[in-house]
């Protein structure tokens, strides 16, 4: 069995009002030094497959729903 | 064709909660609605259930959190759709009936590729997002828009342009954005299509940020049709607004039950119809 991580993150540009906010509220719970949060998405997908078959598998998955080209970038690693 | 034999499909799953008022908004108006699971289109149903995309003159995909707004709002719908009815729904939009998606239906519509469609029907991946607002809540209020079209979108006929009106929003992911790099030039090529159909504005009518805006969305677009006119989305509810008592000032106003502002969005269409059919 192949597991995949689909990491999907927002494309370099895209405000991050999720990220935003929750550097606020850290900052408000006193946590110094901050730069800044970026929210990302993380999908653990196990699959009965060849790990070859199970990343064109994965890359499908985010091309047909998992990520919207518009906004967000994928990335498939294998464990 | 008469008002009273056009079909209306509100087109539902799992998590769509507005279907109700979608059905009675058309019912009013003295159409033949009817909701519709999506397995009764795909013919994962009983026989008896089955259903088919073209006996029906309108589609509309109503508001609500389809599959929960997993992975992103409407996107689940959205597949199911293009893996299993995208040649129907393609022949649905191309015999020029109307299409309407208002607020996840909106959403549905741009991740199914059918907005804003510059070249082709369905495109096969989407053209562009509703993503998080930028207060990054779910902004829930009265919201004006102005009708910015020039006469090519079949929902608006009925309403002149320039004109305010007040649709309910309820949404956290209402920030329609397109690629980063060419956003302007696609909002200028919206404006030469005349595909944008609403946009946020005070209750002067001027162009405005939060609150008036409630999502932070690219040059205050509130709603867009395709490039044929025949393929509406939007986020805020008209649906909600079928009669004056609806609308948050109804006291003031002469006649509770006269006309809210959301009826001539479904009247439009409903003229369209009975005009071209």
């Amino acid at each position: 069995m192949v597991k995949a991580d689909i990491r999907i993150e927002l494309k370099h540009g895209v405000a991050d009002p999720e990220g935003e906010n929750t550097r606020k509220a850290l900052e408000l719970l006193g946590f110094k030094g901050i730069k800044s949060v970026k929210t990302v998405k993380l999908f653990e997908v196990e699959m009965d497959a060849e790990p070859e078959e199970a990343k064109e598998a994965a890359e499908e998955m985010c091309r047909r729903l998992l990520a919207n080209p518009v906004i967000q970038t994928f990335r498939v690693d294998l464990k | 064709m008469n008002i009273q034999d056009i079909r209306v499909c509100v087109l539902r799953i799992e998590g769509t909660n507005c279907e109700e008022e979608a059905y009675n908004a058309f019912k009013l108006l003295g159409a033949d609605p009817e909701k519709v699971h999506l397995k009764q289109l795909t013919g994962d149903c009983p026989p008896s259930m089955r259903r088919d995309l073209d006996d029906y003159q309108i589609l509309m995909f109503p508001g609500g959190f389809s599959a929960g707004d997993y992975v992103r709002a409407g996107a689940i719908f959205a597949a199911r759709i293009k893996s299993r009815l995208a040649p129907d729904v393609e022949n649905f939009v191309s015999s020029g009936r109307p299409v309407l998606g208002i607020c996840n239906g909106f959403q549905i519509l741009v991740e199914l590729g059918l907005l804003p469609s510059f070249d082709e029907i369905l495109s096969e991946e989407p053209q562009a997002a509703l993503y998080t607002n930028d207060s990054g809540r779910f902004e829930c209020r009265p919201t004006y828009l102005k009708h910015e079209n020039h006469g090519k979108c079949v929902f608006t006929s009925q309403l002149p342009r320039g004109e305010v009106v007040l649709f309910p929003s309820a949404h956290a992911e209402g920030n329609l954005r397109f690629p980063t790099d060419r956003e302007m030039e696609i909002v200028r090529r919206l404006e030469e299509n005349d595909q944008i159909v609403f946009r946020y504005v005070d209750a002067d009518g001027n162009y405005a940020g939060y609150p008036w805006c409630p999502s932070g969305t690219v040059a205050n677009i509130g709603g867009i049709c395709n490039p044929e006119g025949n393929v509406l989305g939007l986020m805020p509810h008209p649906e909600r607004v079928m009669f004056r008592y609806q609308h948050p000032d109804w006291t003031r106003d002469q006649d509770p039950n006269a006309p809210g502002d959301g009826r001539v969005i479904f009247s439009s269409a409903l003229e369209y119809v009975s005009r071209r059919y």
